[in-house]
């Protein structure tokens, strides 16, 4: 069996023409693949993100995580990028979108590609995850409890609500969440299944008991083994339905 | 959670770092995923020189306990200084 992956640093095109940085992993063994586009936590374009990258090569995808912050802090080390991205307002939704449209421009003319293309993210990405799915035509999407897709929107800060974009869904959810999680709490994840229902969409969702916030985050104490172990089973079904 | 919210503040001292000692004129604290505590959430502060560029900070992220413990024994300190220091 030829299992060789090749994982590095590269550069794409990203929002509005600009040149981000961008951790590409992926099979060599010129099969077919699908794509995913791995959208990072708040925390960072980091070492745990990139390995979740390397996972998805493993699995047999091309996998591409964009970094968010490579415009507020070229070079720096994850934690000080995402300190100063912080600090500038966060990720615009709009420079988002472009930069995952870069993302799946890459994947997408891979010699290997099979051109399906699909996202997850987690936390933050969650959202951004959801708000690719609603903006770009994809092929399959995964959001691992993302707050803020629905609920009111948090004062002192511009992040809104995004539910209301669900009849642009451009394909299937996939939603990972834990019901002690408060941001999105149970009722959160209500009210986006209510939407999906609402305009017909396909969607499929676990809620996890005993399981809170960032749950598939092994370096904290958030981790949940067994719900985490589901989650990872969860997608790559999903994906291998779909990419 | 990430919460998004963020206090700036101005400020004027200095702080040391791993590349020894740097004028701070910034500062910014948050509540959210750690770097490196061992919590989901913890206090964060940044001390920040920005025109050393990202690098030129000095962090700190501490439970909400300690968190709340710092800014009494801030306000003690303060409080109990003998006036008219600079």
């Amino acid at each position: 069996m030829y299992d060789a992956m090749l994982a590095e640093s590269i550069m794409i095109t990203g929002h509005g023409g600009d040149t981000i940085e961008a951790y590409s992993a992926r099979p060599l063994d010129g099969a077919p693949r699908g794509g995913v586009v791995v959208i990072h936590h708040m925390p960072g374009y980091d070492e745990s993100t990139k390995e979740i990258a390397r996972n998805f090569a493993f699995h047999g995808y091309n996998a591409v995580m964009p970094n968010l912050y490579w415009r507020d802090a070229p070079g720096a080390s994850p934690d000080d990028a995402a300190a100063t991205a912080r600090a500038k307002g966060g990720v615009p939704d709009d420079r988002l979108v472009g930069d995952v449209a870069g993302a799946m421009a890459y994947l997408k003319n891979l010699s290997n590609s099979n051109g399906k293309v699909g996202t997850i993210g987690y936390c933050s990405g969650g959202r951004q995850s959801f708000l690719a799915a609603v903006s770009l035509q994809l092929d399959a999407a995964v959001d691992c409890y993302g707050a803020f897709v629905t609920g009111e929107a948090r004062e002192g800060t511009t992040m809104v609500p995004i539910v209301d974009k669900t009849p642009d869904l451009s394909c299937p959810l996939l939603g990972l969440f834990g019901n002690d999680d408060q941001y999105p709490s149970p009722a959160h994840v209500d009210q986006l299944e209510e939407a999906l229902k609402a305009n017909g969409k396909n969607y499929e969702f676990h809620r996890y008991p005993d399981t809170g916030h960032s749950f598939f985050s092994v370096n904290r104490p958030a981790y949940r083994p067994e719900s985490a172990t589901d989650g990872w089973q969860q997608i790559f079904a999903f994906y291998g339905r779909y990419l | 959670m990430c919460t998004y919210l963020t206090e700036k503040i101005a400020i004027s001292g200095s702080a040391k770092g791993a590349s020894g000692w740097i004028k701070v004129t910034e500062g910014t604290v948050y509540l959210d995923h750690p770097v490196h505590a061992p919590f989901g959430h913890t206090l964060n502060i940044d001390f920040l020189a920005p025109e050393l560029g990202p690098a030129g900070r000095v962090a700190v992220e501490l439970s909400q306990e300690s968190a709340r413990a710092l800014v009494k024994a801030i306000e003690a300190t303060l409080e109990s200084a003998p006036p008219g220091l600079e």
